[in-house]
């Protein structure tokens, strides 16, 4: 059975309808978001760039498992079970289970201390508590570079909700992009205008649209080709040896080295998921401690959706969902869209592509919002403008959230679709780097700062390198008058995301063995620093600034400005309860 | 000290079993079509809600009475 898209630039009038319909009403929902809560002004980083830092319980649920739960959960790892299994897939899975207890515990202590201490950004709590500058630009570029190519990859979910509808195969370039340029710019408008707001509104949509779908396709799966069939093709498929003689995939990991390699990159996704900046963004607009434990409690919910997408990966391959897009070239990206053209009506399919779209949108508005907080507050108020006025941030940022979505638009129009993938995967290298300067200093000044950022740039350094040298064969498969033709490219780069760990035979995710050096080389300089006195920075935070919430006196005394805290410069002074 | 005890214990559980991969590693037993290595993982995610749940309630109740963390 083939789906129809493969075989040329068909529009599935009522699916683009449907489509549409859902879209209209997120942009009006991002400009309406503006008057939600409403503050008395909107121009500062509290009120655009956190939301006032009043959501609750339940909007930060939304918040948060928009925000988490991108494009590349609904697109890339079916995509990698469709393609190579359980090593690349479905160790997302255990991945966003881990990531839960790691919340519970570091979370809260991270809420407490930006918000005694009124920081907006991860490199602002960096800043203060080690008072490095360097440190502190160190993770501010860390994070502003993994987000752009994660927004990047947010457009290549979207592209593929366009191509699925037959928007995609027109052979003039501009027509082909111009959907997706029309999006972006309406995402870049509301954004610009309501803030943290906008994508806040819109994440109740989102899942919404996104709950109905997935569970109208695993009760299709169940029901129609049944959960036994469906392990069973995939397992067949996964176990198929290609012509070069390896195995095509991995359908339970079965030798030691897919048992580290699953492991690793199961845990350090999860202590890499909240090191980047949007999901910092989205803890700190919550209005207490409380919000975040009980979030941790609740968002697993989440991983059972996220799971179940998954298996949609599975269910292509025992429905043989041609994956051919409009281009002619095979493109596991397409799976799931493909397959719910392929098994349900065409409205019903048109639902399930607003709830990819939209579901990319959201993450996309939460990590441009994030990237320009960092730049505004740890580059243009640190190095350019020290007495920027909190009216002056708000622009600023507001303006750099554009340059962002901008940037990452180009990305994704200029290059290959497998380079937004690949740097998507350095993305999540880089990132776990900022862990040890933001974890440790969470519970400990015993790390120097210089020594943090030794270590942060040999392992940046080393896990940048080590994801270039993976090459595999770039093979393409184009349909050639209705058969599958292979094409060979040669080789190209960034083929794994797993790789040797120096001068051993065991396969480790790449961002955990950078960590390990990163984290030796941390203690090792530590020990050095110390024994010969370097100066260790000053540290403004206070050790009662890790455990205050909204209601206890520490807040109170904490929100009077004091010498000490240079840092705070605005503060919500009403909290507004939420309900 | 024993709720730092007990809530540390419930966090940790389904970090250290999911990580254990040879443990779970296997096609059997299969339930409803799921082979083990798969519904094995969905059934942590309900075992995790529960726990993080509890150390929730435990955490909460322990900072009423004046305790921190």
């Amino acid at each position: 059975m083939t789906a129809p898209q493969a075989a040329g630039p068909a529009v599935n009038g009522v699916s683009l309808g449907v489509l549409v319909f859902f879209f209209v009403i997120v942009t009006v929902g991002g400009f309406l978001a503006a008057r939600w809560r409403r503050p008395e002004s909107m121009a500062s980083l509290d009120e655009w760039g956190l939301g006032g830092r009043g959501f609750g319980t339940l909007t930060t649920w939304f918040l948060l498992g928009g925000d988490l739960y991108t494009a590349y959960t609904f697109v890339a790892v079916p995509a990698a079970m469709f393609a190579t299994g359980a090593v690349a897939g479905w160790f997302a899975v255990p991945y966003t289970i881990l990531v839960y207890p790691l919340i519970f515990v570091f979370m809260p202590r991270m809420w407490s201390v930006a918000h005694a201490r009124g920081y907006v950004t991860p490199a602002d709590f960096v800043r203060g508590r080690y008072g490095s500058r360097g440190l502190a630009l160190a993770v501010a570029l860390t994070g502003i570079l993994a987000t752009m190519p994660y927004i990047a990859l947010q457009l290549v979910g979207i592209q593929a909700v366009i191509d699925t509808v037959g928007l995609g195969g027109s052979s003039n370039t501009f027509l082909k992009d111009l959907p997706l340029i029309i999006s972006f710019a309406v995402l870049a408008a509301y954004t610009y205008s309501s803030g943290l707001r906008a994508p806040a509104l819109i994440a109740f949509v989102k899942d919404t649209l996104v709950y109905i779908a997935i569970i109208a396709a695993i009760v299709y799966v169940g029901w129609k080709i049944g959960f036994g069939p469906t392990f069973h093709a995939a397992e067949t498929k996964l176990n198929t040896k290609t012509a070069t003689g390896k195995l095509t995939g991995v359908f339970i990991p079965g030798n030691a080295n897919s048992y580290w390699a699953y492991a690793t990159l199961a845990f350090g996704s999860a202590m890499a998921l909240f090191m980047y900046p949007h999901a910092m963004t989205a803890t700190l607009s919550s209005k207490g401690r409380n919000v975040i434990r009980r979030n941790a409690a609740i968002l697993p919910t989440y991983s059972l959706m996220l799971a179940l997408l998954a298996l949609l990966g599975f269910a292509a391959i025992a429905k043989k969902t041609s994956v051919f897009g409009a281009d002619g070239y095979a493109n596991a990206q397409l799976a799931v869209p493909h397959f719910f053209a392929q098994v349900f009506p065409s409205w019903f399919a048109g639902v399930a592509f607003a709830a990819i779209a939209i579901g990319a949108l959201v993450p996309a508005a939460i990590m441009s919002i994030a990237a320009a907080n960092l730049f505004t507050r740890n580059i243009y108020r640190e190095f350019f403008r020290p007495d920027a006025m909190p009216h002056e941030e708000a622009l600023v940022s507001k303006i750099a959230s554009l340059v962002v979505k901008f940037g990452a638009l180009l990305f994704v129009l200029s290059l290959d679709r497998q380079n937004a993938i690949n740097f998507q995967l350095l993305g999540g290298v880089w990132i776990l780097q900022t862990f040890v300067a933001i974890v440790a200093g969470l519970y400990t000044r015993w790390f120097h700062r210089w020594a943090l950022l030794l270590g942060w740039a040999a392992a940046m350094v080393w896990g940048t390198i080590t994801a270039y040298q993976q090459k595999v064969p770039n093979d393409k498969i184009k349909l050639v008058d209705g058969k599958p033709v292979i094409e060979h490219h040669g080789q190209r780069h960034f083929g794994s995301s797993v790789a040797n760990f120096p001068f051993t035979h065991v396969t480790l995710y790449i961002a955990v063995s950078a960590l390990v050096i990163n984290i030796v080389i941390a203690v090792v300089v530590t020990v050095l620093l110390r024994a010969v006195k370097a100066p260790g920075g000053a540290d403004e935070t206070e050790p009662d600034d890790y455990y205050s919430d909204a209601v206890s006196p520490e807040v109170i005394r904490a929100e009077e400005p004091t010498p000490a805290a240079t840092g705070v410069i605005t503060h919500p002074t009403s909290r507004r309860e939420d309900t | 000290m024993w709720v730092r005890i007990t809530v540390a214990a419930l966090l940790i559980m389904p970090i250290v079993a999911l990580v254990a991969v040879p443990t779970y590693s296997n096609p059997s037993p299969h339930l409803w079509g799921f082979p083990f290595f798969y519904w094995y993982s969905l059934l942590w995610m309900l075992l995790e809600t529960a726990m993080v749940s509890t150390a929730y309630v435990l955490v909460t109740r322990a900072r009423r009475k004046g305790g921190s963390r």
